[in-house]
């Protein structure tokens, strides 16, 4: 059963297009992840979503709602963490989980044992009196993921779970995601743009960019394309190498780029001895080689042909709408 | 409406009690300033004369409960711009809950703040020895100070609705709300006099301050003079107030986060 399902949603901002006809479908109980640099377009999708914002073109419909014509169900179904916080840091956790309940119409007694719950589920008993302002980041935000599970929503929106954390942190907030994935049977749909983070969680993977999804698989499928290794090298003349290299058989890809080129092999260090041979008896010299299993990274380059980190430079540079400076990061 | 709309309202009213509660430089600042504005003008104008006033601090007291009616809640409507700011109004937002309900609780939770602090200062001014009318023209007072709540939360949601940031806040207080204020007759009376550089008694009939401060005072106080009778400013004031609620629920129920 779909959960989510798109039919080419779009948006524009006074001309400029951050989400352009996407279609996609999250099935039950998965986690889905909409992976692409800053500005490709994902909070984007989620306000639309999450009914926050009114897409220009297209439809969606979330458990069975549309989210123009229903926004009232559609928004009792579902829980959002947002990129920023969004907390009250004058009340106490406790009573930002007491605030939701409310909002959320749950009775008396469902929200006493509720807000227990979803504390212990992220590991926060004991802070429940403390001041939200007297919380460190990870705290924050395992609140507010813990705080997104009250109302038992179909489906949770995560955008940029980790964003701005410490390494540590973000595990753990890995650990509590998959936890109320497995169970509460909560359906997931995050955003992010660290590769590591996509890999670890998401079950299906939307890599989205300028707007488009370039291609919806399940992370194994994703990699694969890629090649079962990757040999990534550097030399004097690459141009005159992968001529070279394009007549062998054995490399099922073979990706030049600005100061590097990646080749999709398998069994990757069996390969290095001879694609040095080969380059030596061509006069050319290796200046740095190396194998390695294929990262998201590479996927990513793999369909858009720059690497995510080339991609935010220039996504920075490209015009934004002044009300959303500071805000999409 | 659905029980869940009136626990939405019930559970906005309170969080803004526990914030001012809690907020004690709020709670401070909101006490202390209308009361300098009374010891110091009370002071400092008793010695003058004014054809219409016996008694200034008496003529005072109810300019200066409006002021700090009008000031808290179009705190309240601007605080908007704090949770949008903070990411908070996104969390209102997304909730199943109707705009209608999220502007309810914010209005009655903001007028509640503003009213305890009238009361406030309207017993301060009781300790000084200002003489007040009977019980039905307190209870038209209360009519008045919940009016000018509620229409200067509306008045702040419209602001904090246009408004991106708070530089254009201090702009809104300075040209338009201390004028306002001060035409008001709040502080002194709006006569006419050849001596005047602009006709004050003239303009104060645009300004709708006018008519909370002086059907205020004339509701409030015994054996003041009012330029207009409480009832009439009664009728000019619910008709302001209304028009403010709507012009804050439309522009706020049209706000993107």
């Amino acid at each position: 059963m779909d959960i989510i399902k798109t039919n080419n949603l779009t948006k524009n901002f006074d001309g400029l297009t951050a989400v352009d006809n996407i279609s996609f479908s999250v099935k039950k109980g998965e986690i889905f992840g909409f992976l692409g640099p800053n500005g490709a377009g994902k909070t984007t999708t989620i306000k639309m979503l999450t009914t926050l914002l009114h897409p220009t073109k297209g439809s969606a419909e979330i458990a069975g709602f549309d989210i123009t014509a229903a926004r009232d169900k559609v928004r009792q179904n579902i829980g959002v963490v947002f990129q920023e916080p969004a907390l009250d840091i004058e009340l106490t956790g406790g009573e930002n989980l007491e605030y939701h309940a409310r909002m959320y119409g749950l009775n008396r007694d469902k929200r006493k044992t509720r807000i227990d719950d979803v504390l212990s589920l992220v590991d926060l008993e004991d802070k429940k009196n403390v001041l939200v302002k007297n919380y460190s980041g990870g705290m924050k935000r395992r609140l507010e993921i813990a705080r997104g599970l009250m109302h038992y929503p179909t489906v949770l929106f995560l955008d940029e779970p980790t964003l701005g954390l410490d390494a540590q942190t973000r595990r753990a907030i890995w650990n509590y995601i998959g936890k109320m994935n497995k169970e509460e049977g909560t359906t997931i749909f995050l955003t992010t743009h660290y590769m590591d983070e996509a890999d670890f969680l998401c079950d299906r993977i939307g890599i989205i960019d300028h707007g488009s999804i370039l291609v919806i698989d399940s992370v194994t499928n994703l990699k694969n394309s890629v090649g079962n290794d990757v040999i990534t090298l550097s030399c004097s003349d690459m141009v005159k190498l992968v001529k070279r290299l394009e007549e062998e058989s054995w490399i099922s890809n073979i990706e030049q780029h600005d100061s590097f080129v990646t080749l999709g092999v398998e069994k990757g260090e069996e390969k290095i001895p001879v694609i040095i041979e080969i380059a030596q008896s061509l006069n050319i010299r290796i200046k740095s080689i190396s194998v390695r299993k294929p990262t998201l990274d590479d996927v990513f380059l793999h369909f858009t042909g720059r690497t995510m980190r080339d991609q935010e430079a220039a996504n920075t540079a490209r015009s934004v709408p002044p009300r959303f400076h500071g805000r999409r990061r | 409406m659905k029980s869940v709309e009136f626990q939405a309202i019930y559970i906005m009213w309170l969080r803004q009690m526990k914030r001012f509660v809690r907020s004690k430089s709020r709670l401070v600042s909101s006490i202390v300033q209308p009361l300098f504005f009374l010891f110091i003008l009370g002071s400092g104008f008793r010695v003058a004369t004014f054809a219409e006033v016996d008694d200034y601090l008496s003529f005072l007291a109810p300019g200066i409960i409006a002021m700090a009616i009008l000031f808290s809640s179009m705190f309240t409507g601007i605080s908007v711009l704090w949770d949008k700011q903070f990411g908070f109004l996104q969390e209102v937002l997304v909730a199943p809950v109707s705009r209608f309900s999220i502007i309810i609780g914010r209005t009655l939770g903001g007028a509640t703040v503003a009213l305890i602090q009238g009361f406030i200062i309207l017993l301060i001014t009781l300790g000084l020895g200002v003489k007040i009318s009977g019980v039905f023209g307190l209870l038209l007072t209360f009519v008045f100070m919940i009016l000018i709540a509620f229409t200067a939360v509306g008045f702040g949601l419209v602001i904090a609705s246009k408004m991106e940031d708070f530089q254009g806040f201090q702009l809104i207080m300075n040209l338009l709300i201390m004028p306002l204020l001060f035409l008001s007759s709040a502080f002194f009376p709006v006569t006419a006099d050849p001596r005047q550089l602009i006709p004050m008694d003239k303009i104060c009939f645009f300004n709708p301050l006018f008519y909370m401060v002086d059907g205020l005072r004339g509701s409030l106080i015994i054996g003041t003079a009012t330029v207009n009778p409480p009832l009439l400013d009664l009728l000019v004031v619910l008709v302001v107030c209304i028009i403010m609620m709507g012009l804050g629920s439309y522009f706020f129920s049209k706000s993107e986060v």
